[in-house]
Parts: C-alpha cells; sequence; structure tokens
C-alpha cells in the first residue's frame, strides 16, 4: 500500500467533515428559538450581560461569519460550557467516550465473530436446511429493534434468571479479579444485544460475498489442484470474499452509533449516547451538538480507516 | 406469502381495530391497574388501568401512517435526485452524489434526535401536539433515508437512457421530461419498490426509537414505541405490558422485511443466488 493513497484518501476526508459540520450547522442555524432562552428567561441575568453575550458569540452577526467562529470554536476544542453538569462539554465527552467505544469495539467483534462462521457455513451449503435456519434468524435478528431486544435480555437474564445486573455502574468497590469481573457482568447484555443486532445483518453480507467468490475460476482451480475443501474455504475463498465486507462494516456504522445510543439509555451505560438522550431531555444545547459533531466525526474517522484497510487487503485498489 | 398475510391481518387489526373494540385509550381505572391479559382486556393494563388493546391498536395506526408517509417522502426524494443525476452528467452529477454520499454517512439517529430536539416546540405551534410531531416525523425521517433510492434510481437511469427504446423515443422528437416520466422511470422502478418497502419497515423502526427515547410523539399519545418506554419500568411487575407493544413491533417489521425480500426475488431473478 502506498503512502499516497493514505494520504488521498485523508485529503479525501476533509471535504466530508466540513460537509458534516455545514449540516450541522445549517441545523442549528434553522431551528427556531434562541439558543440562550434559557438566559432570556432567567431574571437573575440583566439583559445587558445578555447583549454582551450575544456580541461574544456573534449572534447578530452575518451566517458565513457565523458558520466560521462556530467551526474554528470547534476546530480549536472550544465547545461551550454545558448548563446543566456546570462543567466544560469537552471534558465531559472524554469522560464519556471510553465506555461508548469500548462497548461499541466488543459489540463489533462479537458480531464478526458470530457472523463470520455461520455466513461462511450457509455460503458453503446454500439453500441446505442450515442456510435457510440460518437465513430466517438474520431476519429476525435485525428486525427486532435493539431497545426490544435490551428489554427482553432484562426480562430473562435480570429479572427471571437474576443472573445479570441491569443498570451499569460506573463506581463498582471491588478490588483485584472481582472488580473486572463485576465489570464484565454488567457489560454483558449491553455488548450482546448491539452485536447480536449488527451479527445478523453481517450474516447476510458474508453470506452473500462468500457466494460471490466460491463460483471463481481460481476457487475451481485450488480444489482441481486437491487441495482440501476445507484449506479451500478458510485460505482461498474467505480471505478474498471478506474485503467487501470491510466496507459493510464501515458503512453499517453510522446504524451502530444509532443502536449504541438506545442500548445505553436501556441499560443506563453512562456513555455518549446517554448523555445525548439526557442532555436533549434537559435542553442542555451546548452538549447535544458536540456529542453529535464527535459522533459525525468518528464515524468519518472510521470510514477513513475501513478505506485504508481495504487498501491493504486488496492492492489492486490502492493503485487506481 | 405467510408474511403477507400476517401484515394484512396486522393492518386489518389496526385498520377495523376501534369498530369491533370500541374503548377509549384513555380511561383510567386504577382498580384495575397492571392487570395482566383477561377476558375484560384482552393483552391487559398499565400502570393506570388503562386497555392496551386499545392503546396498542391506536398506537399502530400511528407507527404504520408514519411509515408509508415517510416512504413516500423518502422515495420522492429519492427519485428526483436520482434522476437528476442520472439524467445529467458533469457536474450536476457530481455534486448530487457527492451530496449522497455526504448523508450516508451522516449518523442517522443522532441527527434524527437532533432535529427533533431543535424542531419540536416550532411543530407544535404550527400543526398542532398531534400533526405537528407527525408530520415532523415523517419529514425528517423521509429526508434522512432517501439516499438508497437515489443511487438506485441514478445506477438505472446511467444504463436505461443508452437503451434502444429510450433511443428511439429521443427520435420521435420525445421532450426530455417526456423521456424521464413515460419511459426510463417505468423501467426503473423495480429496485425502487423493493427499496421503498424495506424502508417502511426501517421508518417503522425509526419512530419506535424516537417514541422509545421519548423524542417522538408525545407521552400522552400511545404508539408502540412510547408505550414501551412507559412499560419499561415495570418490567418485573407487568412483564406483559412490555412484551406486546415490543412483539407489535417486530410482527410489523419483520413481515415488511419479508415482503421487501420476496419483492427483490420476484422483481431481480438475477439476484436469486
Amino acid at each position: 500500500m502506498s503512502r499516497q493513497y493514505v494520504i488521498r484518501k485523508i485529503l479525501i476526508m476533509i471535504p466530508s467533515l466540513l460537509g458534516i459540520s455545514l449540516v450541522l450547522f445549517t441545523v442549528l442555524a434553522m431551528a427556531p428559538g434562541d439558543p440562550f432562552e434559557e438566559l432570556a428567561t432567567n431574571p437573575a441575568v440583566p439583559p445587558e450581560v445578555r447583549a454582551a453575550l450575544r456580541a461574544k458569540f456573534g449572534l447578530d452577526d452575518p451566517v458565513w461569519t457565523r458558520y466560521l467562529h462556530w467551526l474554528a470554536a470547534m476546530l480549536q476544542g472550544d465547545w461551550g460550557f454545558s448548563f446543566v453538569s456546570r462543567m466544560d462539554v469537552d471534558k465531559l465527552i472524554l469522560q464519556r467516550l471510553p465506555v461508548t467505544l469500548i462497548v461499541i469495539g466488543s459489540s463489533q467483534i462479537i458480531a464478526i465473530l458470530v457472523a463470520l462462521p455461520v455466513g461462511v457455513l450457509a455460503a458453503t451449503r446454500p439453500y441446505s436446511l442450515f442456510d435457510q435456519v440460518a437465513n430466517t434468524l438474520a431476519f429476525v435478528g435485525f428486525s427486532l429493534p435493539t431497545f426490544f431486544t435490551g428489554l427482553l435480555f432484562i426480562l430473562v437474564f435480570s429479572i427471571q434468571l437474576d443472573w445479570l445486573p441491569f443498570v451499569y455502574r460506573a463506581n463498582i468497590d471491588a478490588t483485584g479479579w472481582q472488580f473486572y469481573w463485576e465489570h464484565i457482568k454488567q457489560s454483558i447484555m449491553p455488548v450482546m444485544v448491539l452485536g447480536l443486532f449488527q451479527g445478523a445483518s453481517l450474516v447476510r453480507f458474508v453470506r452473500s460475498s462468500v457466494l460471490d467468490v466460491i463460483k471463481l475460476d481460481y476457487v475451481t482451480t485450488a480444489r482441481s489442484k486437491g487441495i482440501g475443501e476445507r484449506k479451500v474455504i478458510t485460505k482461498h475463498v474467505v480471505r478474498n470474499a471478506l474485503i467487501p465486507v470491510v466496507t459493510l462494516v464501515a458503512l453499517q456504522l453510522p446504524i451502530v452509533f444509532g443502536g449504541a445510543i438506545v442500548t445505553e439509555q436501556i441499560f443506563r451505560v453512562p456513555g455518549i449516547g446517554s448523555l445525548l438522550i439526557s442532555a436533549m431531555l434537559a435542553n442542555d444545547t451546548p452538549v447535544v451538538m458536540a456529542v453529535t459533531f464527535v459522533i459525525a466525526c468518528l464515524v468519518v474517522f472510521f470510514n477513513l480507516l475501513a478505506d485504508i484497510i481495504y487498501g491493504w487487503l486488496d492492492p489492486r485498489i490502492s493503485y487506481r | 406469502m405467510a408474511s403477507g398475510v400476517v401484515l394484512l391481518l396486522l393492518i386489518a387489526t389496526v385498520a377495523l381495530g376501534p369498530f369491533i373494540w370500541p374503548v377509549a385509550i384513555n380511561d383510567i381505572d386504577f382498580a384495575a391497574k397492571l392487570q395482566g391479559p383477561s377476558w375484560a382486556h384482552p393483552l391487559g393494563t398499565d400502570d393506570l388501568g388503562q386497555d392496551l388493546l386499545a392503546r396498542l391498536i391506536y398506537g399502530g395506526r400511528i407507527s404504520l401512517a408514519v411509515g408509508l408517509a415517510a416512504m413516500v417522502v423518502a422515495v420522492v426524494v429519492g427519485v428526483v435526485v436520482g434522476a437528476l443525476a442520472g439524467m445529467s452528467a458533469g457536474w450536476v452529477d457530481a455534486a448530487l452524489m457527492w451530496l449522497t454520499d455526504l448523508f450516508l454517512a451522516l449518523p442517522l439517529l443522532p441527527l434524527l434526535l437532533l432535529l427533533m430536539y431543535l424542531f419540536r416546540d416550532h411543530f407544535k405551534r404550527l400543526f398542532g401536539v398531534e400533526g405537528g410531531a407527525f408530520i415532523l416525523i415523517v419529514v425528517v425521517i423521509g429526508g434522512l433515508r432517501w439516499m438508497q433510492v437515489a443511487r438506485l434510481v441514478r445506477a438505472q437511469f446511467l444504463s436505461l437512457r443508452e437503451k434502444e427504446f429510450v433511443e428511439a423515443a429521443r427520435a420521435l422528437g420525445a421532450s426530455k421530461l417526456r423521456l424521464v416520466v413515460g419511459h426510463i422511470l417505468p423501467n426503473a422502478l423495480g429496485p425502487v419498490i423493493v427499496a421503498g418497502t424495506i424502508d417502511v419497515a426501517a421508518a417503522i423502526i425509526a419512530e419506535s426509537t424516537l417514541s422509545f427515547l421519548g423524542l417522538g410523539f408525545p407521552s400522552d399519545i400511545p404508539t408502540w414505541g412510547s408505550v414501551l418506554r412507559d412499560a419499561k419500568d415495570y418490567l418485573d411487575i407487568a412483564p406483559h405490558w412490555a412484551l406486546f407493544p415490543g412483539a407489535a413491533i417486530f410482527l410489523a417489521v419483520i413481515t415488511i422485511n419479508f415482503m421487501g425480500d420476496g419483492l427483490r426475488d420476484a422483481l431481480d431473478p438475477r439476484r436469486v443466488l
């Protein structure tokens, strides 16, 4: 993989980030009502302070200058001050971000661990009983909305069986192994809910991708050389079939972040998703804007990562 | 096929339900609160003793209506953008496709939530409580789901506009609009129908998610999502309250998805294997 390819991909990322910031800003600028409504209704804030604040934040400037100011502030990490939590928004987000990334990352691993073997097995025996069962289960899997699976999991594993806690606690007063075990135990349900949902849609991608590859001539060649079926599948078919799957995983990421918001809300995981919802319910606009922007940036960044992995897996792409 | 029957049954229940089961959605009866299924309340009651069957029928009307209306918005926007991009080569095409890719990269749910959060009160003032929420949800969900349709339509247009029958029509002096509406579009509709079907299911999920998170319809209007939201704090004592709306969403979504899959096989035989 050439360095040029990576640099080109990074350069392509910039306009899309700008585009996203433009969309977000347009939404904010079009929104009715004043972001300082809170201050306007507060009798403790005199009108001159309000006017000074408006001037400081440039609310009376033309739209273009406001966009540039806003963008500059966002890029410098000056994301404002949370009215509700009484702290800087960037600190608040940095506090919450790791939990979300861990939950999303481990759920993606679960999804791939489930989807890969099932998809490959289903594709090697198309229209067999296994294929049909897997296909039906995949359909059920991505037709069940995450908020319902979450509640079902709570109902079965927390209430009926009493195996797992259904509220995520950030401060566990235990040490050593006990500490890690408690953390794993409370992460199982949110991770599984997200992972299984994601895995269900991945199964179908993996299956159709393997089916596309398995008919190619080089696979027949490998078979006719006398290589065992197992080796043909793992060494020849799967490696090439996975290349498009990488892109599909990346394309699914916006949905994954959506799912993370829902599961964090159900299990009260203290990540940026639940931060977003609580900020919305509390009318905390700076936090809402910043979290949306961060999620959008993360999606773009992971897309870039997928593009780079794609170029590494398939050198033909990076020399185009 | 079986899924089509189930879906029709569901639609019939939701459409005709209020005539067969004329119980008010907001009859409060504390004597009968949090009861499981019984003859008086076939799906049980919630914490205020309101009848769940009546509330779910009402919610189903909203959910299905939102799903269909949002799909129409998404398909109309998608067809217009895709047709414009497919017919006009050059920078218009490039710009529209850049826009489409940009929208595809946007995280859907956060943006949905953001739009609901910022515009909710405004729409409430403009169109009333229920109407405002309905219009806003439909426009927002539809407005963020047109990209797939636009790409499909553009791809179809690119290949169709070079076909002989289009050339023949052009040679006969058909105007550009006539070419698009009368000749190209009808032939491009197959994949659009499939995508539209699946969009209905996605819109139902999106609406339920919004209501579940408390940013969809106001909480006094029972939709499947908001009933589920109210039920989640009573999971241990009244599981039926959460199970029925969840099952309703699941049934609607899976039958529509199966229909979409069946339509894909029927309309596009190449894709079967």
